[in-house]
């Protein structure tokens, strides 16, 4: 016999692809639900990169319309001399602009109102639209001094052009409302609206003294063919020697592009889960799928077909099925990202223009097939080992793959997850931390299920009615897939019901704050002078005076008795740069506060000696970054004042916590004679009084700001809400695809369970007793199920809470009351909606109809 | 006559709970080309475990199995399923038709494996022999147990084989049903001059071949001359 005659190749590749369609078209409807379980995590995938990607275009392509120029020079002092010659030799500034934050009143009208001003001088902004009602508005605002006045802001105080609006000691007549300017978002201006005015009437206003804090911007226009890197490169170290920075377009561009990845990044994540879940499901229907078909490869090679032309005929099959999921999930992701873009366009200072990307389209097609693969794989190699024997009558064992083989074929399935999610954020060694957390969440589950099960085998409920333990036992019959579906369902209960409890631990830190003297008004630059004024505005209305913090601004001048001068000159300085130019805020205390922890040294609450240097506190980054530590000099520049000091203490600062907190803490007795203002905190209980004293502050200081707390938390609350939205959809997917694996699974076991009833009823079972078993595996299934990942939710959100946030938290009712029952209904539901022609029909109907 | 199949010395067994169950012991036996041949014995005594040894479904734990010259103890497990879509054909039990493929569909496999271009028109003629014309594109849950068992016997037929194992082949079958079976097997075989090895314990069938082989716990009792009818 010829060689090449016994290696049965001479039916080529065709023929393969030709028997996977004969044998799959039968099968069709079985096919799609198994293609069905990776739709939705495809579709979520899908839609968010499509988001990301369009997002990411539209921001390149407007980079100098969120500007507003090509670059920018900014810094929080005027320009000296040197930055002014600087900016001369590019042409000078086409615009300028002095920002700060303020009170804002309206005359005649009630109320006051933090606001953000910008003071602008020249034809800003450079490119991108200025919109304001009436159009005319905003070119004629600089030439008649008028104001531009945010316009969410107009209608919160009922406003109209004409009105006036006072800024400090000057008032502006509005010159009409601001409907669009460049960077501008919903978000941005709900702290602070902005309200702009001609830079020349700013002196005006009086605000302009000792503590403000004004930002100072240059806004250019580039030279034609300029190139912005190299002169960025050239004039940054300049311009940073002078504390001042430069900004290019595409920097804005790639910052907001930056802060929406993160985002895009944790969504994305969440997808993936549930497209893992989904590929679970696969996994689980191609092996169910494989050992139907066992039957088929042992004919097949009983009539002279190779291992390897049976392996590829299922192998077409699943890539098949895969690349039909991959294709619908990316149809549906495009529709989806509506939903994004609707949720993120409070976000976004830019309107999106939907667009189809075919990267994403690709990918996502691209994972339908490499995800079915890989999840399929472990149960197609089976096929290799089906002996062609078993189509005679003696009983062949399963086929069991070697150890080796299955190990393998596992690492190269978590290789394969590892490469995907490395691909999707970008990063090898988080996707690496996301494997990792999401298998050890897996495994736990399955563990759970497993030992679950495991107990109720051995303390089997004996004494139970026929009914419950037929039901309890259906769930160890032979192929029973009840592992996987407990992972399934368990999986997504355990991300609802974890956003749920991390809300209930924010909440328990949030109360743990109310425990320290809580306020809700914060006033900012109040002057030395001004302290007992504003006291005495507080008193007459019950309001207490909670703290009063001095603040002092300081640079550094020396570190460890080297000159900042020459450390910034220093290339060979590993200090980190920020911390030689920046102006620090210092307070000075005998007391820690609860949000700090020392850490190392002695806090020295008060300096008695007339010599030697100040011992001061330093928190634990401002340490790291200026490379110091106890004992270490420091030599303060405070404001023209040079003060030797020593770090006699380091503190650990919660700085997540709402609350004034200072990297430098000077002890008392040293700066109570240095010019400082101070910031206030009051708590106004009742919101019409709050408005009340903040009104009447206004007028009496206009230079004090007030920050009002509770505005503040509505403003993140609602950002919260939006956020959680976002992420519950992403969850609701996980559930959803636990159901379609749920589904599918129900779907295959039809036959066994067609079987197991027929075989029920002949011997005497009522369609009663056959729906209660039905419905009693289901819930046994779906309770089983939902319970173990509310306690997985649970047991690692109190993890967190130990671990990371230091609280404890007693946990919401809701993941036990709602989740775990609604879950465990739903489960039944679908369970008994499939089975429903199971149980009607006659035996032998059902018999003749399913071929048994 | 040159002998098609040979048999030498075959030893085969399986363990079962830990303990090595002998099946089949020292058996020997030649089959000449052309003839019919049956295997017979009681439930138990190895027929199947022997046919699927024959056919190279199997491997022994001791002997040879030749067939066509080929020994297939030297064939790796693909090049013995290439032997047989080349030179063997299958009758079974059980009909064991591929559920998802028509009776068409069923009957072209062997010759498409081979990289036959006219397997279907081949297939349609076959399927004409056995009086299935009108039943090409029915699955095999669409066919009576006597249909699915002449499209096994036209799909048997289909790759020209030298030698045709057939195992039980009226064993699911009614005896009227099963009669019209058997008959057009030996009418097809007898066109073809294929090699006919029949497992069987109905005696009557076995009657109509050339030799008969005993068998009875695993051992061979002397092969026999039968009386034909």
């Amino acid at each position: 016999m010829k060689q090449n005659s016994v290696n049965g190749k001479r039916a080529g590749i065709s023929w393969l692809f030709r028997m996977a369609w004969r044998d799959g078209r039968a099968g069709l409807r079985r096919l799609a639900l198994f293609m069905s379980s990776i739709v939705l995590g495809i579709g979520a995938l899908v839609s968010i990169q499509n988001f990301g990607n369009t997002l990411e275009d539209t921001i390149a392509g407007q980079s100098r319309e969120l500007m507003g120029a090509d670059f920018l020079i900014d810094s929080d002092r005027p320009a000296n001399e040197v930055v002014q010659q600087l900016m001369d030799s590019l042409g000078g500034p086409a615009s300028r602009e002095v920002s700060f934050l303020s009170m804002a009143l309206f005359p005649g009208k009630e109320g006051s109102k933090l606001i953000r001003v910008r003071a602008l001088e020249g034809e800003y902004p450079l490119y991108g639209k200025l919109v304001s009602r009436p159009l005319a508005a905003s070119a004629a605002y600089q030439g008649e001094g008028r104001a531009l006045v945010d316009a969410t802001l107009m209608v919160q105080f009922g406003l109209q052009p004409g009105d006036s609006i006072k800024i400090g000691n000057k008032v502006f007549p509005v010159g009409g409302s601001l409907l669009e300017a460049p960077g501008n978002t919903v978000v941005s201006t709900s702290v602070a609206p902005a309200v702009w005015i001609p830079l020349r009437d700013l002196e005006a206003t009086g605000l302009v003294q000792t503590g403000s804090r004004l930002e100072y911007a240059y806004y250019f226009r580039a030279r034609e063919g300029q190139d912005l890197e190299r002169l960025y490169d050239q004039l940054d170290p300049l311009l940073d020697a002078e504390e001042a920075d430069m900004d290019l377009h595409t920097d804005t561009s790639q910052r907001l592009g930056r802060r929406f990845e993160n985002v895009g990044r944790f969504l994305k994540l969440v997808a993936f889960i549930a497209l893992l879940l989904g590929c679970l499901g696969i996994a689980s229907s191609v092996q169910l799928y494989m050992k139907e078909k066992r039957a088929f490869v042992a004919i097949l090679k009983c009539l002279g077909a190779s291992r390897r032309q049976t392996f590829f005929i299922f192998l077409i099959q699943v890539t098949a099925i895969g690349l039909a999921g991959g294709i619908l999930g990316s149809v549906l992701g495009l529709l989806l990202q509506e939903v994004f873009s609707g949720v993120a366009a409070d976000f976004l200072p830019v309107e999106l223009a939907w667009a189809i990307h075919w990267g994403p389209v690709l990918t996502g097609m691209g994972l339908g097939v490499v995800m079915a693969v890989l999840f399929g794989l472990l149960p197609l190699l089976s096929s290799w080992l089906v002996s062609p024997l078993s189509v005679l009558r003696i009983g062949q064992p399963d086929p069991v793959l070697s150890r080796w083989l299955t190990g393998a074929v596992l690492v190269v399935v978590a290789a394969g997850i590892w490469a995907v999610a490395a691909g999707l954020l970008q990063d090898p060694l988080r996707a690496l931390w996301f494997v990792a957390a999401t298998m050890a969440a897996f495994l736990v589950l399955g563990g759970m299920a497993w030992g679950g099960m495991r107990l109720i085998r051995r303390y089997f409920p004996h004494s139970w009615g026929y009914e419950a333990r037929q039901a309890l036992l259906n769930l160890f019959r032979p192929n029973n897939q009840t592992l996987v579906l407990v992972v399934a369902i368990g999986i997504g209960t355990f991300l609802i019901s974890t956003l749920y409890f991390t809300q209930d631990m924010l909440l328990a830190r949030a109360r743990l704050e109310d425990n320290t003297p809580s306020a809700n008004l914060i006033l900012l630059d109040v002057q030395a002078g001004q302290q007992e004024g504003v006291a005495g505005i507080m008193r007459p209305m019950g309001l207490p005076l909670v703290e009063n913090i001095p603040i002092v601004t300081m640079r550094l001048h020396q570190i460890s008795g080297r000159n900042v001068d020459d450390l910034r000159r220093d290339s060979t300085s590993t200090i980190n740069g920020w911390i030689l130019n920046h102006e620090f805020r210092v307070t000075y205390r005998d007391t820690l506060i609860a949000s700090e922890r020392l850490v190392a040294g002695e806090w020295v609450p008060r300096f008695v000696e007339t010599t030697g240097p100040i011992p001061i506190s330093l928190s634990d980054n401002v340490a790291r970054d200026a490379q110091v530590g106890v004992g270490d000099t420091l030599v303060f520049n405070v404001q023209g004042v040079l003060m030797d000091t020593r770090v006699a203490s380091i503190r650990e600062v919660d700085w997540g916590r709402l609350q004034l907190n200072f990297s430098v803490v000077f002890p008392t007795g040293v700066l109570e004679a240095a010019p400082r203002f101070h910031v206030m905190t009051t708590d106004a209980p009742e919101e019409a009084v709050s408005a009340r004293f903040q009104q009447e502050l206004v007028r009496a200081y206009p230079n004090v700001s007030v920050l009002d707390i509770r505005q503040l938390l509505g403003v993140v609350g609602d950002l919260l809400q939006k956020l959680s939205w976002v992420i519950r959809f992403m969850a609701f997917f996980s559930i959803l695809t636990g159901f379609i694996v749920l589904l599918g699974a129900v779907r295959t076991s039809r036959f066994q369970r067609i079987r197991e009833s027929v075989l029920l009823r002949t011997l005497g079972a009522s369609s009663r007793q056959l729906l209660k078993i039905t419905a009693l595996e289901y819930c046994f299934l779906g309770a089983i199920g939902s319970l173990m990942g509310v306690l997985l939710a649970l047991a690692g959100t109190q993890l967190l809470a130990y671990g990371l946030f230091e609280v404890s938290f007693v946990p919401s009712a809701i993941p036990f009351l709602v989740v775990f029952p609604l879950i465990s209904l739903a489960v039944l539901g679908i369970g008994l909606l499939n089975s429903r022609a199971v149980l009607r029909s006659p035996p032998l109907e059902v018999l003749r109809r399913e071929g048994v | 006559m040159s002998k098609i199949l040979n048999v030498d010395r075959l030893r085969k067994s399986y363990s079962s709970g830990g303990n090595d169950l002998t099946v089949l012991e020292g058996i020997s036996f030649a089959v000449p080309s052309g003839t019919t041949f049956a295997i017979v014995g009681p439930s138990g005594s190895g027929k199947t475990t022997l046919l699927g040894l024959c056919a190279g479904l199997d491997t022994p734990d001791s002997g040879t199995v030749e067939v066509c010259g080929q020994d297939l103890g030297s064939l790796t497990e693909d090049q013995r399923a290439a032997l047989r879509n080349e030179k063997v054909g299958f009758i079974f039990q059980n009909f064991q038709l591929l559920p998802t493929l028509t009776a068409l569909e069923n009957v072209s496999v062997p010759l498409e494996l081979q990289g036959f271009r006219g397997a279907g028109e081949t297939a349609r003629t076959l399927l004409q022999k056995v009086g299935l014309a009108d039943r090409t594109h029915h699955y095999p849950s669409q066919l009576s147990g006597g249909e699915q068992q002449r499209v096994a016997l036209a799909r048997a037929f289909a790759n020209r084989p030298e030698i045709l194992f057939a195992d039980e082949p009226t064993g699911n079958l009614d005896g009227h049903t099963g009669q019209r079976v058997v008959d057009l097997l030996f009418d097809l075989n007898q066109e073809a001059g294929t090699t006919l090895v029949i497992v069987t314990h109905d005696m009557e069938l076995a009657r109509r071949c050339d030799r008969i082989l005993r068998l009875q716990g695993g051992r061979m009792l002397e092969p026999e001359e039968p009386s034909k009818p």
